[in-house]
């Protein structure tokens, strides 16, 4: 009991680089899952398989081999090290978030496409004969629904991304997980420590299935309200 | 090429082995998680409250917790549960668990987890007029689960199998923190001595590719298989 009580203001901080990973990734993850998504209803050859291939690795592979390419793997390229792209690549934080949003990216490029996928050809057609350009189209028809379409698998996905951020504790972060593994190989006490760290990540995950929830609701046109 | 020779002067046979390893504890971990798939999906069937609760508290937690820290808790546990015990008998030093065994349960508790759900959806969605039906053929109890049940289950279920098969695939790449040799742990190896970590991890990326092709491959097979007449 007394180790949780210590422990537990360590963790809380860890907690906060948690968060930030999370939030971040699922940020910027958003942007390269709809740009992949609309790559991959084009009509150019080219640009389907890219969008395809890119999801088809990132998919297929664990993350921990996509963060350790990028952490250990590009530092190695030496145009790298002297571009300006080294500025972000030689900190383990910046390569621990690309490595998460490319990776969340590809999972929601195909949660994104499979919601414009489902959208009614009516709606469109409607759309069209209301005048709406494409712009508009786009914006205020089909990303609403698709947005809607996509919000139970894409929580799913928050949730997994949550969990994917333990894997920066590979790369010298202390995030939560990290912070606890530390603690832990300090002290030789896993149960009380993987029970308080544990509640930690099942409170937000409960925050994320509630947002959801909420949104599920409020995007939800069919029923009356 | 020659970092993949085969034999002593390149890593192409560890990393061949530490394939099969990776495959091994995949296995292991995904047939654990079977075992206690059944057991926890007939808990969140039954009509006792306290089940109920038991089987729901073991899948959100094993879902919602991250599989590294669940690989911590078994590898750092394991270790000082069975210190422990040989405190009792005398010995006084440290005592670490093996590595495959670790692995494998940790994976399999949150494969598990997941397989839950599954099993859990696969044994609702049959109906139970086939169960009078074929009381009223005379069938004996295990002809009707072998026969009848477990194939339209596997039918339903397969997609869903496949998809936790390559979640379980893929965690296997963190039990590499315990130091079993499995194809992320071999290519730390190979990267640290040859100063190549681009070139290992990249075919590492390879490896588990197709690995995750390879099982597709397999799992439609199947799925093609048990799902003639329909």
């Amino acid at each position: 009991m007394d180790l949780m009580i210590e422990s537990f203001p360590k963790l809380i901080n860890a907690t906060i680089l948690t968060i930030e990973l999370t939030l971040l990734s699922l940020f910027f993850g958003i942007f390269v899952g709809i740009f992949f998504a609309i790559l991959r209803t084009s009509k150019v050859k080219f640009f389907y398989f890219f969008s395809y291939y890119y999801s088809y690795i990132f998919r297929g592979t664990p993350l921990l081999v996509q963060i350790f390419i990028i952490y250990f793997g590009l530092a190695q390229i030496e145009w790298i090290r002297e571009s300006f792209l080294w500025i972000f690549l030689k900190e383990p934080y910046s390569c621990a978030i690309l490595a998460f949003t490319l990776n969340t990216g590809a999972y929601s490029s195909e949660i994104f496409r499979s919601a414009f996928e489902t959208i009614n050809k009516g709606v469109l057609e409607a759309a069209k004969s209301l005048g709406l350009n494409k712009i508009n189209t786009f914006f205020k028809i089909k990303l609403p629904i698709a947005i809607k379409q996509s919000l139970p698998a894409y929580g799913n996905e928050m949730i997994l991304m949550l969990k994917g951020t333990s894997l920066a504790s590979t790369v010298t972060l202390l995030d939560l997980t990290g912070v606890a593994k530390h603690i832990i190989s300090t002290t030789f006490r896993p149960i009380e420590i993987f029970i308080l760290a544990g509640s930690i990540y099942l409170l937000f995950t409960f925050i994320i299935h509630n947002v959801i929830k909420f949104l599920e609701k409020k995007y939800d046109y069919n029923s009356v309200k | 090429m020659g970092f993949l020779a085969y034999g002593d002067t390149g890593w192409g046979d560890e990393l061949f082995y530490a394939t099969l390893m990776t495959i091994a504890v995949a296995a292991a971990a995904i047939f654990i998680g079977f075992f206690l798939a059944a057991i926890f999906a007939t808990f969140k069937l039954s009509k006792s409250k306290i089940l109920n609760i038991i089987g729901s508290i073991y899948t959100t937690v094993f879902r919602g917790v991250p599989e590294l820290l669940v690989i911590y808790l078994f590898f750092f546990g394991g270790s000082s549960a069975v210190m422990y015990v040989a405190k009792i008998f005398g010995y006084d030093g440290y005592i670490e668990v093996n590595a495959f065994l670790t692995g494998a349960i940790s994976i399999g508790i949150i494969s598990g987890a997941y397989s839950t759900e599954v099993f859990r959806g696969a044994i609702q969605s049959i109906n139970l007029g086939q169960f009078e039906a074929s009381k009223v053929l005379g069938l004996k109890k295990k002809i009707y689960y072998y026969k009848i049940i477990i194939p339209q289950m596997l039918r339903l279920a397969l997609p869903n199998i496949s998809n936790v098969w390559q979640i379980t695939l893929k965690d296997t790449s963190l039990i590499s923190v315990t130091g079993l040799v499995e194809i992320m742990r071999q290519s730390y190896i190979a990267a640290g001595s040859t100063r190549d970590p681009l070139f290992f991890y990249s075919f590492a990326a390879v490896l588990y590719l197709f690995l995750t092709f390879l099982s597709l491959k397999i799992f439609n097979k199947l799925e093609k298989k048990y799902s003639r007449g329909h």
